[in-house]
């Protein structure tokens, strides 16, 4: 009997997540023939979604679609979970290593008793084995590990594997009634959407980031500009959060986000250890930067020694030029 | 009320990470306790000054985790509790379930637990402790408001924020922005050599090895390449924004 995959799929925004789709490379790179998909969505009015989804799944996607089910309750998800695992016995379950995979995870993993490997960057086969690599000290080393046997829970770093591809045969799609507990622990009774429209930072191809350098919230501004011309993410250093000039959520470093873009602009950041530990894996990093000397400079592949005010809206003004 | 801080020593977030006979070296090394649950101690601390409460910080780990325990305690907390583990074998399943089994004799109000470590940075154990002892859970919060039986909290979720309320006992974990940790004071460290500090083994626990067996193993450590100092572009700001484009799409291909 082969193995069965189960990954949780996230909605965001009214749409598919990227991660997700990256989550189902994942398991189209660690299975073997034989081996099913299944794909677990949940959520409120997403029908739609399910259609898309289960263009790439090759197995079954199970739909769950309730107004209670519209934001992510860690409890009434949780319960959702253990009722699809009683029509799917999974051996593997996959997640993005998101805000929603990270609560969701360890749960599923302490209630299936499984091992789990976290934030996965890439995955290999060897003599029959799967073998996950994920960061530790936030980059600063890459570990690879298998797990000793099942069940198993992996959540995938965002934009580190290639989406998945449409499948020939569209996956069945199942939909199952959620019976609302009455009874739950945790009630979500509001949230604050800082994020909508933007491009998430941990999925964004372009980071401009800004550290104390900026000066102040206004600071930012020029920043902004840039990432949108670019359609990318603002991010920051410490220093900048520590100030208040921007949200703790945009930290990137060992204590903050970990970012893998395809640029990284580096604006007024001096280039601390800790920091580079959240952004050293960029593809390209780019660094703005008044100080000769900044640490930034030794990592950055293209450097440009000058005022950010100054600098940054010429960039803009040129980016904005190529792009249309 | 009766407050536990879950508490983890990581290698101090300066330190370089070095690789010899296919293991991470501590050579030398300073150890501090997990920067996040640092804001896990502290909220402790803010929450038994409002409701009264006793704090018990338990960490598992190798003898040396008695200093993490240690500076918590000269922050203010009560008690400390090590269960010793040699980290070698241990995963997230097992001290969870370390956890679980040490907490599971104990009666809690409200536990506290670090977003996640920057070390091994899985971000497991503390849910899982949750679901080990069947109670609710809320990662990653930035404000806690507690009214008798009930919590209010605040998370941080990629950026937005969520308001729930939760029922107590409950485990939360600390994001940064909750507060603003204290460094021990003087009188503090010595009062904190007074304190109880109790260590004990996984088989004083009713655990025998294979219930604590790690589910995953590690195969290899590698180091990510070296990044080499790239090019400092020169001219005018207008000339530079000019080049830096054309580079980006000439020889980086990425726009
Ligand atoms: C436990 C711990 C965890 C930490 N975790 C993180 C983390 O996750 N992420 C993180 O980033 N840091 C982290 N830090 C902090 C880190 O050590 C540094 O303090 C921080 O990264 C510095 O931020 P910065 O580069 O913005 O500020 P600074 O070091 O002050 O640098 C500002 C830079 O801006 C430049 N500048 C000023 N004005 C201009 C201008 N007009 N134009 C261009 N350049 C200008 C200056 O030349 C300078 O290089 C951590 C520290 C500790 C102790």
């Amino acid at each position: 009997m082969g193995k069965t995959y189960v990954v949780v799929a996230e909605v965001r925004g009214g749409s598919l997540r990227q991660v997700t789709l990256e989550a189902l490379q994942a398991v189209s790179i660690a299975k073997e023939d034989g081996d099913v998909t299944t794909a677990v969505l949940i959520g409120s009015q997403i029908t739609p979604l399910a259609a898309e989804l289960a263009n790439v799944v090759d197995g079954q996607v199970y739909s769950i679609d309730h107004p209670e089910l519209e934001v992510y309750n860690p409890e009434a998800y949780l319960n959702v979970m253990k009722q699809v695992f009683e029509h799917v016995a999974p051996d593997v379950v996959v997640l993005g290593h998101t805000a929603l995979g990270r609560d969701l995870a360890p749960a599923l993993a302490a209630h299936l008793g499984a091992g789990q490997i976290s934030d996965v960057t890439a995955i290999d086969k060897q003599d029959g084995d799967v073998l996950f690599t994920r960061p530790l000290y936030a980059g600063k080393a890459f570990e690879q590990k298998r797990f000793n046997g099942g069940p198993q829970v992996v959540t995938i770093r965002p934009n580190n594997v290639e989406p998945a591809a449409a499948v020939s045969s569209p996956a069945e799609i199942i939909e199952l009634d959620y019976a609302p507990s009455g009874s739950l622990r945790s009630i979500v009774k509001d949230i604050v959407r800082k994020t909508s429209g933007k491009v998430d930072l941990t999925e964004a191809k372009i980071v401009v980031s800004g550290g104390r350098g900026v000066k102040s919230a206004e600071g930012f501004k020029p920043l902004e500009e840039l990432a949108d011309v670019l359609h990318g993410a603002v991010g920051a250093s410490r220093a900048a959060c520590d100030a208040g000039y921007c949200d703790y959520s945009m930290q990137i470093g060992q204590t903050g986000k970990v970012v893998t873009p395809e640029i990284y602009i580096a604006c007024g950041i001096s280039g601390a250890i800790q920091h580079l530990a959240g952004m050293s894996q960029s593809r390209v990093i780019i660094a703005i930067n008044k100080d000769p000397e900044a640490p930034i400079f030794k990592v950055a592949d293209y450097g440009i020694v000058g005022d950010l005010f100054e600098v940054v809206p010429l960039l803009t003004q040129e980016f904005r030029k190529v792009l249309v | 009320m009766n407050i536990f801080v879950l508490l983890k020593q990581t290698f101090d977030t300066e330190e370089k990470i070095v690789i010899e006979n296919g293991k991470i070296s501590d050579d030398g090394v300073k150890y501090v306790m997990n920067p996040y649950d640092e804001y896990a101690v502290e909220e402790a601390l803010l929450q038994r000054d409002q409701h009264g409460g006793k704090i018990t910080v338990v960490g598992v780990g190798p003898d040396r985790t008695a200093e993490a325990l240690r500076t918590a305690l000269a922050m203010g907390a009560d008690e400390a509790v090590l269960i010793n583990h040699d980290g070698a074998e241990a995963d997230e399943y097992t001290i969870s379930r370390l956890l679980a089994a040490y907490l599971g004799q104990q009666s809690y109000d409200l536990i506290l637990g670090g977003n996640f470590s920057v070390d091994s940075g899985g971000g497991q154990v503390a849910v899982r402790v949750a679901r080990l002892l069947d109670i609710p859970h809320t990662s990653s919060i930035t404000k806690l408001t507690i009214n008798g039986q009930q919590a209010m909290v605040q998370r941080d979720a990629e950026g937005d924020t969520e308001t729930l309320e939760v029922a107590l006992p409950a485990v939360f974990t600390a994001q940064q922005g909750l507060n603003e940790p204290r460094y021990p004071s003087l009188p503090g460290i010595m009062k904190a050599k007074k304190k109880p500090f109790q260590q004990l083994a996984s088989s004083e626990l009713g655990l025998n090895g294979s219930d604590t067996e790690a589910k995953t193993t590690r195969v290899s450590l590698s180091l990510p390449p070296q990044r080499q100092a790239g090019r400092i572009l020169q001219g005018d700001y207008a000339q530079q924004a000019v080049e830096l484009v054309h580079l980006l799409r000439t020889e980086a291909k990425l726009i």
